[in-house]
């Protein structure tokens, strides 16, 4: 029986970099949920200069051709490294302060270029954020 | 309230400066001192996209800031001072008067010809030299990648026994 719902056999779409662990977990989560966390190419950074921060996204870039990145916070190394190799990139785009909403909408709209895909998801990731409760009295 | 730190950071704003330090310490303001980024407004534009609404940012050359920091000091507010390497930051000291008290080394990365003395500290031997030749000036010199970290001495610093 073929399963519809099944993630293409294609490579990553996106890179997800962040501090620690953060890609590797999110990514996790994607997979469990989904099964399509094979779009996603974790990179973990631990401990680097931007300068070299900067040289493995451009690495993975090249080596995959994704034109798509998503980053963990705006202050942060990856976000900064990345928005050094996207200037002057009109066909790539940067994600940062991404969220667990964000991938998901990210993985399922396959059918759309990854950079409209990224832009989609972003603003589902954005308003995928409530506050449930605790209401000033 | 004043310049609370003088940090050495080859990541310059990022993550570990503008939460893990600008929460504890209240920060309102941060002075980035570089010369390149002082020449470069899209350099500044990118920095300043770093950090939130309410915080300013100030960049400026070695000899400019040299001659701020006293209206910086006086500032009511809370602010770092940032340097993106030891060289930088010894001009600074050279030039700033009253002498600075005290610097942070937040984070010096792997590079050739660096040794590694902390999980996020490798130095050259000329740059061990410039950060004793603070310390010679008055200057506390110490490591401390964030708030919550062993702040540590340069000695310790410098012959990796917290590595």
């Amino acid at each position: 029986m073929s399963n519809e719902n099944a993630a293409p056999a294609v490579g990553p779409r996106a890179i997800v970099a962040g501090h620690g662990d953060f890609a590797v977990g999110l990514i996790s989560a994607v997979e469990q949920i989904s099964g399509r966390g094979r779009m996603l190419l974790p990179l973990a950074i631990k401990q680097l200069g931007v300068e070299d921060i900067e040289a493995l996204l451009r690495k993975e870039m090249v080596a995959t051709g994704v034109r798509v990145i998503f980053t963990d916070l705006q202050a942060g190394s990856c976000t900064m490294a990345s928005r050094r190799i996207l200037h002057g990139m009109e066909d790539a785009v940067l994600i940062a302060g991404v969220n667990l909403p964000t991938l998901l909408d990210f993985v399922f709209a396959d059918s759309m270029p990854p950079v409209l895909a990224a832009r989609h998801a972003a603003e589902r990731g954005k308003a995928s954020i409530v506050a449930i409760g605790g209401a000033p009295k | 309230m004043t310049l609370e730190l003088f940090r050495i950071d080859d990541r310059l704003i990022h993550g570990q400066v503008v939460v893990g330090w600008g929460q504890p310490l209240g920060l309102k303001f941060i002075v980035l001192v570089d010369d390149a980024v002082a020449s470069s407004d899209w350099e500044q534009e990118l920095y300043r996209m770093g950090v939130p609404p309410e915080m300013d940012v100030f960049f400026h050359d070695v000899g400019t800031a040299a001659t701020r920091i006293p209206v910086y000091r006086a500032d009511p507010r809370a602010g770092l001072l940032l340097t993106g390497d030891i060289a930088t930051m010894q001009r600074l000291a050279e030039n700033v008067t009253p002498p600075l008290d005290a610097v942070n080394v937040g984070g010096i990365h792997s590079r050739p010809g660096r040794v590694q003395r902390l999980r996020y500290v490798f130095l050259s031997s000329e740059e061990a030299t410039e950060l004793r030749a603070l310390e010679q000036r008055g200057v506390k010199v110490t490591a401390q990648d964030l708030p919550g970290a062993r702040c540590v001495p340069l000695a310790d610093l410098l012959n990796g026994s917290d590595l």
